[in-house]
């Protein structure tokens, strides 16, 4: 299984990764937007690798819409609405840029100390990308806890997807679930787009969640 | 002429999809509540069609005994509440909190929520069973959202938040069962069958079969709202509309439920992997406990309802935690018991915010004089998910309580410590709530009691007496599940 196949798989989930770390430090809406676009196409082209070394034709759909979809239309959606609503100011993070990253790095390890252990039996390849892809999940999990912007949010749920997306494609001849995840992924994506945003800006004016705090039921 | 296994099975599935598209293009609100009400009705006999013929598994879909009698529970309170939501709806078009397009949209959507909940609980495809989940979840989030407040909106977004995350790791969990299946099953859709997943699970790899497990119980734990991951549950209750409150707690916390227990069995019939019970134990416990405490400092009376379901889910989770043919059963049970009341509790607690134009727990009082019916009817609910006699609920909990103290006497001690403290705060406020002198405003309440006390006598009846095809219907799930 060593040689190019797995070098390439190995280059382009490694870089998943790291992407998912880059989008942790992104304090400006813009360009955490591009660099979620980013994330999308290294998703697209490792799913494609997938698909081309597994010989499973189906997964090249998979690669399609994620390139399609998470790489151009919805960041460029979003960066619509961004404009629109006017809020392309500083994120606001909950935890600083310092204590985010190392926790990160943390989690990153952990991933990786957990799932290679576990997957012993599985070849080398669906192992490290399995470890792989639960490291995106828990970055983007990360990502959502840190920040306090709708959209951030959003783009740290889609970034965690995409970590979902990486692991299914990685277990080799897993069957109907690559295609209905991503039509489900597409559809969270329109529904919190469409509604949520414009309802929330809609009502407050801001789509910083922190606002929406104020709200909730149990104020006396 | 008897209609054939198969046929039942896709009348489940057909006729709320057609129900959908139907209630979608008809903007009249009343052809709508009525178009509801029929499609669930004609869902429920269909459901019990499924009782006495059993279509042969599929890889997609299959019927054993432990999910046809959720399947039963679940179209049974869908149309109860559709009778109710058709009055309490009737209510909120006339204050305006709510306009006709978004009733269109309410009942399209609460027949979409159907269809997701029959699928998930009728799949016999891991797959297939989290895309239902997931669906589930989406419904849900835009109708929690529908009354377009600050504080739904605000319910609606954690909602989303939480519960798309939970169906995030719940993925990976079924991931990672694939990946242990396909050593020995080989790739493609047979890797994925319940029923074959289960026949084989025994050669599977015990420590991925773990990670996964613990996957699932975090991802759909927070569906069944299981603390520490129940946040979303208080806010998404108290601020949709009040039919959706009753589905939420009477039927998609049990669903959730339902699709981690499958995946208990999985894990039970392979020896080498861990025991799933004492994480579920644990998990159940706090919830108890945890619940239970908050029950004290509530000020919203949806709310308050909100965590006796978190309570009530995390006794479920325990007796199934502790396993063993008495304790499952009870659980069992407790599940069923809990879906009618609780949905019966929720169907009174509409009626009276809209008879008193409030949800604020102060400002509701002396409900038994003012709406006699209704106060009563509150009454008697809240005594059966206190766990009162005669209820079916006192059964259920005292056959939990009592083969926990024959097993584990040491766990015994915090679940009645848990229950004791939900009891104390319940009757607490009850009190204020029931009697005393009226509140204002009083207005009447135009409203069919027939859902509220249906419930009631059902849960009544199965306190008093349980026939026996029902006791050994249990009995042979409780063994499955073990």
């Amino acid at each position: 299984m060593h040689g190019l196949a797995f070098d390439v798989a190995h280059l382009l989930s490694g870089s998943l990764v790291l992407i998912s770390l880059m989008l942790l430090y992104q304090d400006r809406l813009y360009s955490l937007l591009n660099i979620f676009a980013f994330h999308a196409v290294f998703l697209a082209f490792a799913v494609a690798w997938q698909a081309f070394i597994q010989g499973a034709p189906h997964l090249y759909v998979t690669a399609a819409i994620a390139l399609a979809f998470k790489g151009i239309v919805i960041p460029v959606s979003l960066h619509r609405m961004v404009q629109r609503l006017g809020i392309h100011r500083q994120i606001e993070t909950v935890v600083g840029i310092g204590p985010t990253m190392l926790f990160g790095i943390c989690l990153v390890a952990l991933s990786i100390m957990v799932m290679l252990p576990v997957t012993e039996q599985a070849d080398a390849l669906t192992q490290e990308d399995l470890a792989f892809a639960l490291s995106v999940v828990l970055l983007g999990l990360l990502m959502m806890v840190t920040r306090r912007n709708a959209v951030s949010q959003i783009v740290g749920f889609m970034s965690l997807e995409n970590g979902l997306i990486l692991a299914a494609a990685g277990a080799k001849g897993m069957p109907l679930v690559v295609e209905i995840s991503i039509a489900f992924s597409v559809l969270i994506a329109l529904i919190v787009i469409g509604i949520f945003l414009f309802r929330i800006r809609e009502r407050f004016d801001t789509v910083d969640v922190q606002v929406l705090d104020r709200f909730r039921g149990e104020q006396p | 002429m008897m209609p054939s296994g198969e046929t039942a099975m896709a009348a489940v599935l057909i006729i709320p999809a057609i129900a959908t598209l139907l209630l979608a293009v008809i903007s009249s609100y009343q052809a709508g509540a009525t178009i509801n009400v029929v499609a669930t009705a004609l869902t429920l006999c269909a459901s019990s069609l499924l009782v006495a013929v059993r279509p042969a598994p599929t890889l997609y879909l299959h019927v054993d005994d432990f999910n046809i009698f959720l399947v039963v529970l679940n179209t049974f309170v869908a149309f109860t509440t559709s009778v109710f939501s058709a009055s309490y709806i009737a209510h909120e078009l006339s204050t305006g909190r709510l306009t006709p397009g978004y009733l269109r949209f309410y009942h399209a959507m609460y027949q979409v929520l159907m269809l997701a909940m029959n699928v998930a609980l009728l799949a016999n495809n891991i797959g297939l069973m989290w895309v239902a989940i997931e669906l589930a979840t989406l419904t849900t989030v835009l109708m929690v959202g529908i009354y377009r407040t600050p504080a739904a909106l605000e319910a609606a977004w954690k909602y989303f938040i939480l519960g798309s995350v939970g169906i995030a790791l719940a993925l990976f969990g079924t991931i990672l069962v694939y990946l242990a299946a396909r050593p020995t099953m080989g790739q493609g859709m047979e890797s994925m069958a319940w029923t074959l997943l289960v026949s084989h699970a025994a050669s599977f790899d015990p420590a991925l079969l773990n990670l996964a497990f613990v996957f699932l119980l975090l991802g759909y734990g927070t569906k069944v709202g299981l603390a520490p991951l129940h946040a979303w549950l208080p806010d998404a209750h108290a601020e949709g509309p009040t039919p959706i409150s009753a589905v939420l707690s009477g039927l998609l916390l049990n669903v959730a439920l339902y699709v981690l227990l499958r995946f208990k069995i999985l894990l039970t019939a392979n020896a080498a992997a861990l025991a799933p019970g004492a994480l579920m134990i644990g998990m159940g416990l706090v919830s108890l406990i945890f619940a239970a405490l908050m029950l004290y400092r509530r000020r919203d009376i949806k709310r308050m309802f909100a965590y006796s379901s978190i309570e009530h889910m995390g006794i479920i989770t325990f007796a199934f935690g502790m396993g063993g043919p008495l304790a499952s059963f009870a659980g069992l049970f407790h599940m069923t018991m809990h879906s009618l009341t609780k949905s019966a509790i929720f169907f009174a607690v509409g009626h009276v915010s809209q008879a008193k134009g409030t949800q604020k727990i102060a400002d509701i009082r002396g409900l038994t004089e003012s709406h006699p019916i209704l106060g009563w009817g509150l009454v008697l609910g809240v005594i059966a998910i206190a766990g009162m006699p005669p209820f079916g609920i006192f059964m259920s909990e005292f056959l939990i309580i009592s083969s926990t103290f024959a097993r584990e006497p040491l766990l015994a001690i915090p679940l009645v410590l848990g229950l004791l403290i939900g009891i104390g705060a319940l009757v607490l406020r009850m009190q204020g709530l029931a009697f005393g002198p009226a509140s204002q405003p009083n207005t009447p309440v135009e409203a069919s009691y027939v859902p509220l006390f249906a419930h009631l006598a059902l849960v009544f009846a199965a306190g008093v007496f349980l026939p026996d095809a029902l006791v050994s219907w249990f009995r042979t799930v409780a063994t499955m599940i073990g």
